[in-house]
């Protein structure tokens, strides 16, 4: 069955089958390995792409049925070759990762949720990415990471002399 | 030696994890994404029965459909590959990757079918029918010791795999003249460190180069090796590819059943084989369990808290098959002490057989739930005693000055400083305000405790525990190796000659090599070459890389240090003492001639009139490190040093449970932690968090739960829950260093950190809220249905 | 895990849904897929086909109808945690979709998809019960509507016929001056499926007498339910604490319960009792609270 999808700004046509999810047309038909599939039972949230700027699992949507939707990949996340967003760098300064495998997911859910609550708590952070799943962190670095990307996006367009 | 962290300059400093900036945008490369044109995917058959002999397969309707391939039964595997090896001499203990005329647990894989897609191969093996015979089975370790119990491996005789008792000092003397004694059992559920990426290989044959290639989400020491000797093909036949990522591992990514069965498949079929693991295939038959055991501790002590003795039966049930779970009861005896100068110890170590799935490694080893026997053991004695639990330990622990100090088993600790880091805990955590705090929610109705736990994180590996508990095995060696080239530009490559799964083990190496050049460590690239190409290696267990790798990698940029002053004192014409090296430059000790790196770079591999006789040309060096301490093999009466390293944790929770629900919650945790010389504080951190997750994890969520039918009921993540962030605190880390005397810098591990005490400390926490009500908890994971239910219990019994 | 194979036809009318439904018993329908596709990829579910009616226009959106607020299925459940007929109108549903999965699961899942479900411990299944809502299933032949008493039979079985989909959830609207609400759930982790779950709404007259209750105890057994009796006897009382803790112990004492490895039938009895209470006391409390 053919389905034509919007990934990452560009558009791209696809013949599946209506059982293959989003998460294995992306790897395998698109070649972006960057979202990774933990469980295939929507749990664990490595999966997590954007639709139309809201996290969505791509484990729990069949290709056939993302046509329409803006897709955004972890690979459609960094502005250009060789350069980290604000978030992603977040994450390297905090070191909010160790095997990488849960962190595409991660940065999809923080770079959603810091668009929609760009001053969050504490505790709105660890609400944010509960549905991500890491095993290697235990979350800590994680939060400070994107304490950090809340911080710097806030401070981006101010005046150096207002960033105090 | 050790190094004063004020001299150094790298090593200890914030730096960036380097492989951070890959994975945060999505180039890590995992066993999954390795793209290998033209393969074929598998998928298995797993056994619905915990015990069955199996009458035939039938697969003509799986063969006829498109896109299928090829099935394959275990009595063809078997017939083509040598067994999966044991580590304990159990050689009718046989185990291959399919089984073999009897499938011997629940999801056992029986068959495989190899398809065009991974879809296609589960359509394919959904139809292919498998007629069995079930017969008895035992899931239960006691039952499975009863004179009655059904057999796993009839040809063994027993389910029994090892059963040996080990006694240091004197230990019925002891007993004897210590005035007071306990006895109590603990339970240690059965659970893992389950990686949210599963274990996934691609086995590529090449049969006019004799090669089989491989690509694994691994980690596993000696895994070419085992690969060749399945597989019947000499070692240098086998090229295991280091540069994959892997996605989290902390023991469990042993897969060599999966690479043999690639293996295998590639060779017959002529195609690329691919199995990734999908999550049922993971949970049920993985072979990636962690212990399962049953732990009855007796400690004789005097009225000041004093413990002399210990006796301790470790009861472990590693499923159906061998492995080299049983390990996970000798590496312990390294540690089996704990921070403590008891005199004397015997220790029962059982390892059974029965119809559960396998158990492997997980990390620590065994020793965390060895560390929750022990400090139950503390907290009970100062229960009894009436004294504060962290005085007992005080009484207790070795003292700073008494380091390297040796343990009944034979292990020399190497040093460490106990009482510092818990008065440093304690003064952090506001000690006196933590009980208020705790005594308040009690007023205010809660159940409320704070858990103390104690423990080793012994470090460095060694794998002593395997002539312990084998005394076929006589193998000493236990060895890490670091190669660096400085090219023709004079630019700087280094090796890494395993996988890693979030170590940042590239980090580690670079760092390390940057401190004793003096270099800059971000202009050092660091590779791993494959297995025929690499020096020998270990892979990361037993938290040994620091120590390991960074000891190599230490040496090796010494010996080019050591090289580099010699080519410019010949150029000086002066001796070596006579010069001083400083970042990467050579000059005469009064500072008039100077040659740079740039220099000896042309010297060494242009201008072979200008180096001293002797040198070879090029800027190569390696080292090739055997482990600090290392070398021995046990005495008959079973000591041994075990590891080289013993870090330190004292943890401190805070848990309030509401009476009416029985979900315990993690108010406060604070946790001190010494592992010598720090080399990167972010990876040490996130070492010790993720730890501490970990051991929430197995204290109060996860469990591998079988019913009394052998099933096995936690088959996905909707049942086997793991931590989310709104299950882990914010945890408060308090450093401390003692440094190793026995490392280049001093450095310990911290791989297992926080995991090897939170369980205890969680267990210990709950038992301090539940004491007002006169019972305890003897049983890991805590259910909030079984601590409700004896809540409400208890209550009736004192409100009739 | 992938599924068996199937066929996926997205219909541009709930009529052609329909159709389709009925010309293949092995047709199913989805939506947002967060309770269906994890059975698919199980391969607990084995559909022939897939029905998608995510975006049939005429599934969707919230409306005000007579007496009720009706809510189409294919409705997120993120929509309607913000929507104002919601919030003002329904708000036993409103206080709990923060409870419910995580955000990416109610970005796309749906109110109809939770109710088809019937997930003995889901939240909206719970409300649905408690408030005695209306299950509106469509098919070839027309509508016919269901009493949530009837429509949830069993662990995951709803009573939606052969070759019918649900259309619509119909949420009685309460009119008594105060109205306070209360939700309680016991879980392992925040935001699983709950061991046991209670909701309740009262409304009170101006001397705090409660004129109308309902509390409703999902997780205990087959299906999520309400508590007629414990309301009944609550009412014209000033839900006092002894008051309640009677009404809701002689209620739990007749339910059935079961077990399982997550909590024992002891553990569900008496904490649905517990929670059922609380959750009383809390919309007595919410109720009070909201007149001032």
């Amino acid at each position: 069955m053919k389905v034509e999808l919007s990934v990452n700004g560009g558009q791209r046509t696809v013949d599946i089958e209506p059982r293959k999810t989003l998460i294995d047309c992306l790897r395998d038909d698109f070649g972006l390995t960057g979202s990774h599939a933990g469980c295939e039972h929507g749990i664990c949230g490595a999966c997590t792409v954007l639709l139309d700027g809201e996290p969505a699992r791509s484990c729990l949507i069949f290709a056939v049925q993302a046509d329409g939707y803006e897709i955004t990949t972890i690979e459609g996340v960094a502005p250009a070759p060789g350069e980290l967003s604000v978030i992603q760098d977040a994450f390297c300064e905090t070191h909010g990762m160790q095997c990488g495998f849960c962190t595409p997911g991660m940065v999809m859910t923080a770079t959603a949720f810091l668009k929609r609550n760009p001053q969050p708590t504490r505790a709105d952070i660890v609400e944010a990415i509960s549905g991500n799943i890491c095993r290697c962190t235990g979350y800590g670095q994680i939060v400070e990471a994107i304490t950090l990307a809340a911080d710097r996006l806030a401070r981006a367009n101010m005046p150096r002399g207002d960033q105090g | 030696m050790s190094t004063a962290s004020d001299r150094l300059r790298y090593v200890s400093s914030t730096r960036r994890v380097r492989e951070d900036r890959r994975f945060v945008v999505g180039k890590g490369r995992y066993a999954a994404d390795v793209d290998v044109k033209n393969a074929l995917d598998v998928a298995l058959v797993p056994s619905p029965h915990p015990a069955a002999r199996i009458v035939s397969v039938n697969a003509d309707v799986a063969l006829a459909m498109p896109g299928v391939h090829y099935i394959l039964t275990g009595d063809e595997l078997a017939a083509a590959t040598n067994p999966l090896m044991n580590g304990l001499d159990t050689p009718e203990v046989r185990r291959y990757p399919l089984a073999v005329k009897q499938a011997r647990y629940v999801g056992e894989w029986v068959v495989a079918a190899v398809a065009d897609s991974r879809a296609r191969a589960e359509d394919a093996a959904e139809c292919i029918e498998v007629d069995y015979d079930p017969l008895p089975f035992v899931i239960d370790a006691e039952s499975a010791l009863q004179p009655d119990a059904p057999i796993v491996h009839p040809s063994h005789g027993s389910n029994t795999l090892l059963d040996r008792t080990f006694v240091w000092g004197d230990v019925e003397g002891d007993f004897a003249q210590s005035p007071r004694q306990l006895s109590f059992r603990v339970v240690w559920g059965r659970s893992a460190t389950v990686p949210i990426e599963t274990f996934g290989v691609t086995a590529v044959w090449d049969p006019w180069r004799e090669m089989l290639d491989v690509w694994a989400s691994i980690q596993m020491p000696k895994y070419a090796d085992q690969i060749a000797r399945a597989m019947r093909l000499p070692a240098n036949s086998v090229r295991v590819h280091y540069d994959v990522d892997v996605g989290g591992s902390y023991g469990v990514k042993r897969g060599i059943k999966h690479t043999i069965l690639c293996g295998y498949l590639a060779r017959r079929l002529g195609r690329p084989i691919r199995l990734i693991e999908d999550r049922l295939e993971n949970m049920r038959a993985g072979d990636a369990h962690g212990p399962d055991r049953l732990f009855d501790v007796s400690v004789a002590f005097d009225n000041d808290g004093i413990v002399r003795a210990m006796k301790m039966c470790a009861l472990d049930n590693v499923g159906a098959y061998a492995g080299r779970a049983p390990f996970q009861l000798g590496k312990p005896i390294g540690a089996i002490v704990g921070p403590y100068k008891i005199r004397s110890v015997q220790y029962r170590a059982q390892s059974v057989t029965t119809n559960k799935a396998v158990q492997e490694a997980v990390r620590g080893f065994g020793q965390s739930p060895t560390n929750y026997a022990i400090e139950t053991a503390i907290d009970k004695v100062a229960t009894v005693i009436g004294l504060d639990r962290i005085e007992v330990r005080r009484r207790n622990f070795i003292r700073k000055e008494e380091f390297p100090y040796l343990i009944p088993s034979g292990t020399r600790y190497d040093s460490g400083d106990y009482h510092t880091v818990v008065d440093k805990v304690l003064a952090h955590a506001d000690w006196t305000a933590l009980q208020a705090e705790r005594d308040q929610l009690r007023r205010d109705g809660l159940l409320a405790g704070i858990g103390i736990a104690a423990c080793l994180e012994p470090s460095g590996g060694n794998s002593t525990f395997e002539p312990l508990l084998n005394p076929k095995n006589n193998t000493s060696t236990w060895m890490e190796s670091c190669r660096i080239h400085v090219d023709a530009l004079g630019d700087i490559v280094t090796t890494v000659h395993t996988t890693s799964s979030g170590q940042g083990h590239e980090t580690l190496v670079a760092t390390v090599i940057g401190e004793v050049l003096e270099i800059e460590p971000d202009l050092i690239r660091v590779v791993r070459p494959d297995s025929l190409e690499s020096m020998p290696s270990n892979s990361p267990v037993g938290s040994r890389m620091a120590i390991m790798l960074g000891g190599a990698a230490y040496h090796a940029a010494q010996k080019l240090k050591q090289r580099l002053i010699r080519i410019g004192a010949h150029q000086f014409d002066v001796g070596e003492d006579a010069v001083v090296y400083s970042n990467g430059g050579v000059a005469t000790a009064d500072g008039g001639r100077r040659l740079a790196w740039v220099d000896f770079v042309n010297i060494a591999h242009r201008n072979w009139h200008l180096l001293p006789p002797n040198t070879e040309p090029g800027l190569e060096t390696n080292h090739v490190y055997q482990v600090p301490t290392g070398g021995t093999l046990p005495t008959p009466d079973g000591r041994v040093q075990m590891y080289p390293c013993h870090s330190f944790e004292f943890h401190v929770v805070l848990i309030a449970i509401d009476p009416d629900l029985g979900k315990p919650v993690i108010r406060r945790y604070v946790i001190g932690h010494d592992c010598g010389t720090v080399i990167n504080p972010h990876i040490v951190k996130g070492m010790t968090l993720g730890g501490i997750a970990h051991g929430i994890g197995a204290a109060l969520l996860e469990e591998f739960a079988y019913d009394d039918q052998g099933q096995m009921i936690t088959q996905t993540f909707m049942d086997y829950l793991l931590p989310s962030s709104c299950e882990v605190p914010e945890v408060e880390i308090v450093h401390h260093c003692t440094p190793s005397p026995f490392t280049v810098l001093g450095q310990k591990g911290s791989g297992e950190c926080g995991y090897l005490g939170a369980p205890a400390a969680i267990s210990s926490a709950v038992n301090d809220a539940l004491r007002p009500l006169g019972i305890s908890v003897a049983k890991l994971p805590i259910r909030i249905s079984a601590l409700g239910d004896a809540i409400a219990a208890a209550r009736r019994s004192h409100n009739p | 895990m992938k599924p068996v194979p199937f066929d996926y036809v997205r219909p541009g009318s709930l009529e052609e849904a329909c159709a389709l439904l009925a010309e293949d018993a092995d047709a199913r329908v989805i939506a947002g897929g967060q309770s269906l596709v994890p059975m698919l990829a199980m391969r607990l579910a084995r559909p022939a086909r897939l029905v998608d009616i995510l975006r049939l226009s005429e599934l969707s959106g919230i409306r005000n109808g007579d007496s009720r607020i009706v809510i189409g299925a294919t409705t997120r459940q993120a929509t309607a945690e913000a929507h104002p007929l919601i919030v003002g109108k329904v708000p036993l549903l409103k206080i709990v979709m923060p409870w419910i999965g995580h955000a990416a699961t109610r970005a796309r899942g749906t109110v109809g998809g939770s109710i088809a479900h019937a997930d003995p411990s889901a939240e909206i299944p719970l409300v649905a019960a408690t408030l005695e809502a209306e299950i509106v299933v469509q098919d070839v032949h027309g509508q016919s509507v269901i009493a949530a008493s009837e429509f949830f039979v069993g662990p995951m079985v709803a009573a939606i016929p052969l070759g019918a989909l649900v259309r619509e959830i119909r949420m009685p609207v309460w009119t008594q001056p105060r109205i306070g609400t209360g939700f309680h759930e016991v879980n392992a982790r925040h935001s699983d499926f709950a061991f046991v779950c209670a909701a309740a709404q009262v409304g009170l007259d101006d001397q705090g007498r409660c004129t109308a209750c309902a509390v409703g105890v999902g997780g205990l057994g087959e299906y999520p339910i309400a508590l007629k009796e414990a309301a009944a006897v609550l009412i014209a009382t000033t839900l006092d604490e002894a008051a309640i803790t009677d009404a809701v112990e002689a209620a739990m004492a007749k339910v059935d319960v079961f077990g399982d490895l997550h909590a024992s039938a002891d553990y569900r009895r008496r904490v649905g009792g517990v929670l059922a209470r609380r959750a009383l006391i809390d919309a007595r409390r919410s109720a009070l609270d909201a007149a001032q």
